[in-house]
């Protein structure tokens, strides 16, 4: 780990509504299968291959909870 | 106790627990980088921890229903973490894990998200909490209900909390317990606290018959009469059980492998006997 940020601070944020923390983002994972997540910047979602679920991005809070994820279609 | 009367149980408690934490985790000489306050009942420990020196990288995670409170990092279930194998150095919670159904599970989650030597240290309100509001509901229903139904949440006890560490794969487990009193004005207010902690349930859904109003008020006078002090202020004991672990490493002491001594016991009792105690240990002192 580095100690340059604060732990508040928002490294390069894509836009104004990103605003997870990188490093929250890399430590993630899928509450039902514990894979590996996709970010989709623009949907604000995580999404779970494996689980077929896409969890929402609320106000920067990643919300891991399967009831409140999108099913995936296909 | 003055906090008490300003911010309410719920607030003193984990304010209390987060500072005791802070104490116990300053006895351990590391500096943990990565921190996960897993299901905690408000800010004041992820704040806390956030403030040391050190400046980790902590992650608070709550139930959705605090989504929107200060520090809140990412909303998750206890029972269905989300987080990658090995991802923390340290794993708090605080007054978190009384309400959990599956405690071994939570456990076991625990420490598949922490590295090698990671900790694990949670403090949890304790089976002999609100002993005085369970003796008074108990006797205000016998004497106006002839009987009594359970009128405050059954908490975990501390008996086999150890054994769960060590089944969930912690090694050195350690359990102790804490009590602490808290004073207030009357015994609704410490009931309106027990409702902002979400600890009521048992108090009005759980019973067998619904609660009656010359039972609380009852209950109320029994307790006012029973655990009043001169003031005229009530008492309320909460027990907090503490629990810690370390996720397995070869680094860290172990029991020796049977039949591997180098002196025989009796030997060693012998050498006790006659006062030669050999080399001065340096055991517990470092």
């Amino acid at each position: 780990m580095t100690e340059e940020h604060a732990p508040t601070a928002l490294e390069g944020p894509r836009n104004d509504a990103t605003r997870v923390d990188p490093r929250l983002l890399e430590i993630l994972v899928c509450p039902l299968t514990k894979t590996t997540l996709e970010y989709d910047a623009q949907r604000q979602e995580l999404i779970s291959r494996a689980a077929r679920l896409a969890y929402p991005i609320r106000d920067g809070i990643p919300i891991m909870l399967p009831e409140e994820a999108r099913p995936l279609e296909g | 106790m003055a906090r008490a009367r300003r911010a309410g149980a719920a607030d003193f408690l984990l304010a209390r627990v987060a500072e005791d934490m802070l104490d116990r985790l300053a006895s351990v000489k590391r500096a943990f980088r990565t921190v996960l306050d897993l299901g905690a009942p408000g800010p004041h420990l992820a704040a806390a921890l956030s403030a040391l020196p050190h400046r980790p990288f902590v992650v608070r995670a709550a139930a959705s229903a605090r989504a929107g409170e200060a520090g809140v990092a990412v909303v998750a279930d206890e029972e269905a973490q989300p987080f990658a194998a090995g991802a923390f150095d340290l794993c708090v919670c605080a007054l978190a894990l009384q309400s959990v159904n599956d405690l071994p599970g939570v456990m076991a989650q625990v420490r598949r998200s922490l590295k090698p030597d990671g900790l694990f240290l949670a403090a949890l309100v304790g089976g002999r909490s609100l002993n005085e509001l369970r003796q008074a509901f108990a006797e205000a229903e016998s004497e106006l209900a002839g009987g009594a139904s359970p009128r405050v949440a059954p908490f975990v006890d501390l008996r086999d909390l150890g054994a769960l560490l060590q089944r969930a794969g912690f090694a050195l487990p350690v359990t102790d317990v804490d009590s602490l009193t808290v004073r207030y004005a009357d015994p609704l207010a410490l009931m309106r606290d027990l409702r902002a902690m979400g600890a009521t349930n048992a108090l009005t859904l759980r019973a067998r018959a619904p609660l009656r109003r010359e039972v609380l008020a009852r209950a109320v006078e029994i307790y006012m009469r029973r655990f009043g002090d001169a003031d005229g202020r009530v008492r309320a004991t909460f027990e907090i059980v503490w629990l810690s672990g370390w996720a397995p490493d070869p680094g860290q002491p172990k029991p020796l492998a049977p039949g591997s001594a180098k002196m025989r016991l009796a030997d060693a009792l012998k050498a006790i006997k006659t006062g030669d105690k050999g080399e001065p240990s340096d055991h517990g002192q470092n």
